[in-house]
């Protein structure tokens, strides 16, 4: 991986990122986590996973964060009534809280081994053949699991949503 | 800058996405926004299991984010349809504001 091409894509991914945290309405936090999700994909493909980083498109991008978008439409949310921040002592707390974080899992991150991503012969290619062989024999089994998941959760939605079955 | 880029890049990133989206989720009140900030963590693990695939040279971190992307739609769905239903409840957003576990 050309190291231009990694700094300048996890700067828009962390860019994308601080959206979230910090923007004022929820539009246009949807729309800041969307092009961190667009970064993180092309950091994938840049890591031979070709078939997720297409299923981070359609399915993060496109449907999840729309269903976002509609729901805060649905709720005509004004911006006066976000009140983004509690406290300045709590503010100050979280970002404390998160420089810790950051600080003891970058010390969890310095024992691997320091290895060059191009030194790395790899043996993975995640194109959709080679992900949907693993998905329907190893990975049969969790595979109807999670689309038992999806049905529950899509009557969960309809049974909360619905004004009246 | 270095020349080269190694895993501990990688995760690096990986680390302080999780962390902004964790910051998010204690800070924002609103229940749209710490359901948005949820996502960006499971986002950032994807790109920490990616990485791990890659320098494994074994498929399974790939479909392991498969998988989260499927438990991730499945929570975002239930997780909007309640946020949906308290505010028509409710008239509240805000996750602090809704005490009464019967509402």
């Amino acid at each position: 991986m050309d190291p231009l091409f990694f700094y300048t894509v996890a700067g828009i991914a962390v860019f994308g990122a601080l959206g979230v945290l910090l923007a004022r309405h929820p539009v246009y936090a949807i729309l800041s986590l969307v092009v961190t999700l667009f970064a993180l994909s092309a950091l994938f493909v840049a890591l031979n996973a070709y078939f997720v980083a297409v299923i981070q498109i359609l399915v993060y991008a496109g449907a999840v964060l729309i269903l976002f978008l509609f729901v805060v439409m649905l709720l005509d949310i004004t911006p006066e009534t976000l009140l983004r921040s509690r406290k300045p002592a709590l503010l100050i707390g979280a970002a404390l809280f998160g420089l810790f974080f950051i600080s003891q899992a970058g010390r969890v991150i310095n024992t691997f081994q320091s290895e060059k991503l191009s030194d790395i012969q790899t043996g993975v290619t995640g194109t959709t053949r080679a992900v949907g062989e693993q998905l329907f024999t190893i990975y049969a089994l969790p595979f109807e699991v999670a689309s038992i998941l999806l049905l529950v959760g899509v009557i969960g939605a309809i049974v909360l949503a619905k004004k009246k079955l | 800058m270095s020349e080269i880029v190694t895993i501990q890049q990688l995760l690096g990133l990986s680390i302080i996405l999780f962390t902004i989206g964790l910051v998010g989720v204690v800070t924002r009140r609103n229940l749209i926004l710490v359901l948005l900030s949820l996502e960006l963590m499971l986002s950032a693990a994807n790109l920490a299991f990616v990485s791990f695939a890659y320098i494994q040279g074994d498929l399974a971190g790939q479909i392991m984010v498969f998988f989260v992307m499927i438990v991730a739609a499945a929570e975002v769905t239930v997780g909007l349809a309640i946020a949906l239903l308290l505010s028509r409840k409710t008239g509240k957003i805000n996750a602090d504001e809704v005490r009464a576990l019967k509402w």
